[in-house]
């Protein structure tokens, strides 16, 4: 595969405060390829500085090898889907698609021929003369998105575009851009805070947190082989214990020696260990590695979401076995369900679900919707 | 029902002082305006004042030196509304760039450029022509700078430049408020998605932020136009006298009391004008945001 795009060691802050920091990135032809981090992280700016809106203060944005930095958006071969798509509300339906092709002074059977293709794609057939104001927020993103393709860039850049749906819409309309990708062949780079959304569509993930790049992968190596405790935290859900590798394959945490697949570490070295609440079997408490007190216990619909303490620092775990409140049970975990990080500096920030409850995610997870 | 009767009569009661207003400063000034009109010295029916608006000769004197008889009054409209025509569009030349630019600054700065652009406006007006005339004199501030500058002098003041400039500087702030509250309310997203679909900047601006904008350069045009052609004093301080307009023929009639002939000038105006706004609404109507430009 051919690199499209390549950022190399960008550097860029607004009144002094650095919001990418010497971040470097590869992007592919024909990929999907997803940033993902908490609002603020800098995933919205790195679109920005491919589509051309911003200039890094230092670094280089090369497209098929050539550099870019100075070159104006209306002259890059990338077009954007913007966040609550930035519709021309003096237009039409077809006259909002039709758009970049009268800029290039398209012959007008071209532009008609163009412009209905997309809006087949799109499924919006018969909407051509609509007032782009009347459409409801789903249609008005498959307007976003034909307009965009329909000049056949190089790359599309999609800020947030599902951000502003209901959650059913959002699932289709997930199917539907990773449809559009697959038959039209241009590389999507897709910006999201939601990490499900990132795990289903993409081709790889890049991990962003504080202005840098935390972890490039697919979407099983980010979720199986999370690089430090910031990933594991924000892709799914993950107890992240302090322990030590021993040697090779062997590892000591919450009191007690495990075996592990992990190895490559000092002996004796301080890790990370990453266990997924899905990954973990409840048995008989004199059976168990590790023995607990179940301190919640939650119905999800598919499994039960329990919250165990295990000498005062709570475990999740996700089970379809009912288990009650104040019981007292064994936790068994298969090797390969362990996975080791090296220390990082968000070694213990992480991991720990005493203070849990899915309130205060959601909470969170509106503010920064909110955002912009 | 009982409640909806209390609430129509609360409303009625709040909105009474207003309607009152609107009636007696409004509806009866105009009504007496057309009553004027249409009436000669002892109040009774007549067309002569409206027909001789139309009908009235004067000799002009053309450069050459030749004479000729002219319609006075049409001459003189035609005269008015060139030169609000002018000014309107020397104004919105001057004020849709600034528009642009106030409303794209720091929120601060917006603050600053709109204060100093309205500090003009409370001036009293006659101060304000009085001012042009002391800075275009041909002894005035900006020919004594000229002078200064070895540029030599130029002469202004009694010319039609001169009136435009006073009436460029006392409407510019019109055009500039309706402008300024359309662009500043307009989505900098729109100029983004433009430029990332292709437009270079003179595009985005033609195909975008002109049609959007559209409704604030109808009120504007509109704000500016309007009192331009009607205006009066300013032609008289900075034209010499030389320009006689519109306004000036109202005020003068006014003042030497033939009010049927004053108040048929102001009423041809005015329903000149009623029906240019409903033309100009008419034609720019498919330009209002949401509007299904099919």
């Amino acid at each position: 595969m051919d690199k499209i795009i390549e950022l190399k060691n960008i550097t860029k802050s607004f009144d002094g405060e650095v919001v990418l920091d010497n971040i470097s990135l590869d992007i592919y032809d024909n990929e999907f390829i997803t940033l993902l981090g908490p609002s603020g992280c800098g995933k919205t700016t790195t679109l920005r500085l491919i589509g051309g809106f911003e200039t890094p203060d230092s670094g280089d944005v090369l497209f098929m090898g050539e550099r870019i930095n100075d070159v104006p958006p209306h002259k890059r071969n990338v077009n954007t889907v913007f966040q609550r798509y930035a519709l021309f509300p003096h237009l039409n339906v077809y006259e909002n698609v039709a758009f970049p092709l009268r800029e290039r002074k398209t012959p007008r059977d071209e532009i008609d021929q163009r412009v209905s293709e997309m809006l087949s794609m799109v499924a919006l057939k018969g909407f051509e003369h609509r007032a782009v104001t009347s459409l409801s927020g789903g249609q008005q993103q498959r307007v976003a998105i034909a307009r965009a393709l329909v000049g056949k860039p190089r790359v599309l850049l999609l800020d947030e575009p599902l951000a502003a749906l209901d959650l059913k819409l959002r699932k289709d309309m997930q199917q539907e851009l990773k449809n559009i990708q697959k038959a039209t062949g241009i590389t999507f780079v897709f910006v999201t805070h939601d990490q499900e959304e990132a795990l289903s569509m993409s081709d790889t993930i890049v991990v962003m947190s504080e202005g840098r790049i935390q972890q490039i992968g697919s979407s099983q190596d980010v979720y199986n082989e999370p690089k430090n405790a910031f990933v594991a935290d924000f892709i799914g859900e993950s107890n992240i214990v302090d322990g030590v590798m021993l040697r090779d394959r062997c590892v000591s945490f919450s009191g007690h020696t495990f075996q592990c697949v992990d190895g490559g570490f000092e002996p004796n070295e301080p890790v990370d260990v990453v266990v997924r609440p899905e990954d973990v079997d409840i048995v008989a408490e004199d059976k168990g590695m590790l023995r607990g007190v179940v301190t919640s216990v939650t119905f999800m619909g598919v499994h039960y979401e329990v919250i165990v303490d295990i000498g005062g620092f709570k475990w999740m775990i996700q089970t379809t076995d009912f288990v009650d409140v104040d019981e007292h049970i064994g936790l068994y975990i298969e090797p390969d369900a362990i996975h080791i990080m090296k220390k990082s500096e968000y070694s213990g920030l992480y991991g720990d679900y005493a203070s849990f409850s899915n309130e205060f995610d959601e909470l969170a997870e509106a503010e920064s919707e909110g955002e912009q | 029902m009982t409640k909806k009767k209390t609430r129509s009569l609360v409303t009625g009661l709040a909105s009474g002082p207003y309607e009152l207003w609107a009636v007696v400063f409004i509806l009866v000034p105009l009504g007496f305006v057309a009553y004027y009109a249409f009436t000669d010295n002892d109040f009774r029916f007549t067309t002569a004042n409206i027909a001789r608006f139309f009908n009235d000769m004067s000799a002009s004197v053309s450069a050459d030196g030749a004479t000729s008889q002219v319609r006075t009054y049409l001459v003189i409209s035609w005269r008015s509304i060139k030169l609000a025509a002018i000014s309107t569009v020397v104004c919105l030349l001057l004020g849709y760039p600034l528009a642009y630019i106030i409303s794209r600054a720091s929120p601060r700065a917006q603050k600053t450029m709109m204060t100093l652009i309205m500090i003009p406006m409370w001036m009293n007006f006659l101060i304000r022509t009085y001012a042009w005339m002391t800075i275009l004199q041909d002894t005035g501030i900006l020919n004594n700078l000229l002078a200064k500058l070895g540029l030599g002098r130029v002469h202004i003041i009694g010319t039609e430049t001169a009136v435009i400039i006073g009436m460029v500087y006392d409407y510019l702030p019109y055009m500039i408020l309706p402008l300024y509250s359309i662009m500043a309310k307009m989505d900098y997203r729109l100029i983004e998605a433009a430029r990332d679909l292709g437009c270079a900047p003179a595009g985005v601006l033609r195909r975008v932020i002109l049609p959007l904008s559209m409704p604030g350069i109808v009120n504007g045009v509109t704000m500016v136009l309007i009192p331009s052609i009607s205006t009066f004093y300013i032609s008289q301080k900075l034209g010499d006298g030389m320009f006689f307009l519109l306004g000036d023929a109202i005020e003068g009639q006014y003042v030497a009391n033939n009010l049927h002939f004053a108040a048929a000038i102001a009423f041809i105006l005015m329903v000149a004008l009623l029906a240019a706004m409903a033309l100009m609404r008419r034609l720019t109507d498919k330009y209002t945001y949401g509007g299904a430009a099919a």
